[in-house]
């Protein structure tokens, strides 16, 4: 099917692999040649990293920010532990498929004792660190703004986590600790990879499960009857990317959101009924009436349930899961007061739908 | 089992309200009391099925059912008795 794997995240021994020399036996150990252009670049193609060490955390973890690359690495590993089981942990902290990380390490015991463990993690030794830039598996074929900034991503969603853990008292209080600011602009061309990217992966949220190519949402974006919105949300932690998008078709007799669609990574932040009271608000500016489309793929109730709640009710239905959903325009729930939601000028003017 | 507090304390477990409307009536339509976002619509739904074994059909998933502790009791109680 693939003719090329791509690998997620590249995971580094430190002892005569990243630096020349052992850390306990000598504090003044040097990075290898061109290690740090290394880092840098696979962070900046979207290749998350972290280590698989056995040393002294602290010493390590301290050697490694004198060199100014402790932010690079994910859920480091510095332990005195079997490295199998490392990276174990780095799969399973991170979140992907073991087959997707590539192991280096410049002793044989360490990369056979983890290749026994797990067959299809790739295992290279160091004397080859210098040909890893150039290895076809890390080199992504698109680079987009999400995947270069791709380890803040999930470093911001770490410190979320660790916070919300940690806070005692009504989560009310607690999403307004996190200052939101939700943006919604008319998709431009730069959105579009990351916009086909949503139609394919979202599933929970997402009124009827079709999938748009880039070509279709291209042609969308610029027809005079269609207006394609993207939606960003931030906070004080870092920025969640574009997280949603919405199609909404203008007809002479009335609107048609004929896609809506929210990344299950913000859906306890209750942004995808931001998207669509602001729709809701435009269309009763418009003075026109609302309906949407909605097909039931066996995984979108919520979506189904958030619209109902929304207080748009069926207009009609095929029998075959296919909806025509309506609002009656009253009653549009007010944005959250903890979320500050942006509407970007465009072209010099405030951005209205209508226009 | 109570009905009424069992609902009362999903309200107050899962929903966004401030400390100031948390004593809201029967009869208060708690939609308007806070915000409500997909994910607690969602679990609001899960909760009736599974607590009181019965199947919000979509027809039943109008907001007149829900938005009140007592209008959310009606049905439960018209889908039971069925």
């Amino acid at each position: 099917m693939s003719e090329k794997k791509e690998y997620k995240c590249v995971v580094w021994d430190l002892d005569n692999t990243l630096w020349d020399g052992v850390l306990m036996e000598s504090s003044s150990v040097q990075l290898k040649q061109g290690i740090r252009e290394i880092i840098e670049t696979l962070d900046s193609r979207g290749i998350l990293q972290s280590i698989a060490s056995k040393n002294d955390y602290d010493l390590a973890m301290s050697k490694l920010k004198e060199f100014g690359l402790d932010e690079y690495f994910l859920y480091p590993e510095i332990h005195w532990n079997a490295k199998s089981y490392s990276l174990a942990e780095i799969q399973k902290n991170i979140n992907i498929g073991i087959d997707t990380i590539l192991f280096i390490d410049d002793q044989p015991f360490e990369l056979e004792e983890v290749q026994n463990v797990h067959e299809s993690v790739h295992c290279i030794n160091a004397d080859q660190y210098l040909t890893l830039l150039s290895h076809p598996s890390l080199n992504p074929r698109f680079i987009t703004v999400d995947s270069a900034r791709r380890r803040k991503l999930y470093q911001a969603d770490y410190q979320r986590k660790l916070a919300e853990s940690e806070y005692q008292g009504p989560s009310e209080a607690f999403l307004a600790t996190l200052s939101m600011k939700f943006t919604i602009y008319p998709a431009q061309e730069e959105d579009l990879k990351r916009a086909e990217e949503l139609t394919v992966r979202t599933n929970q949220l997402n009124a009827t499960g079709r999938t748009f190519s880039y070509e279709e949402l291209d042609e969308l974006r610029q027809s005079p009857h269609h207006r394609l919105l993207v939606c960003q949300l931030e906070d004080k932690y870092g920025d969640y990317g574009k997280i949603g998008l919405a199609l909404i078709h203008t007809q002479e007799t009335h609107w048609k959101l004929e896609m809506l669609l929210m990344s299950c990574r913000v859906v306890s932040r209750g942004v995808g009924t931001v998207l669509l009271s602001y729709i809701l608000q435009e269309a009763r500016k418009q003075n026109t009436s609302l309906l949407a489309d909605f097909r039931e793929t066996g995984r979108n109730r919520m979506m189904y349930v958030s619209y109902r709640f929304a207080g748009f009710r069926e207009k009609s239905s095929d029998g075959q899961g296919n909806y025509v959903l309506e609002h009656d325009l009253d009653n549009i729930q007010d944005f959250p007061p903890y979320i500050e939601v942006q509407l970007p000028n465009v072209e010099g003017g405030y951005y209205e739908l209508s226009k | 089992m109570n009905y009424q507090n069992e609902i009362r304390n999903f309200i107050h477990q899962n929903m966004l309200i401030s400390e100031d409307d948390i004593d809201f009536s029967d009869d208060d339509n708690y939609f308007k009391l806070g915000f409500v976002n997909s994910l607690f619509g969602m679990k609001l739904v899960n909760f009736v099925e599974q607590k009181f074994g019965i199947e919000v059909e979509n027809e039943d998933m109008d907001l007149k059912n829900f938005s009140t502790v007592n209008s959310l009791l009606a049905l439960i109680h018209k889908k039971i008795n069925v």
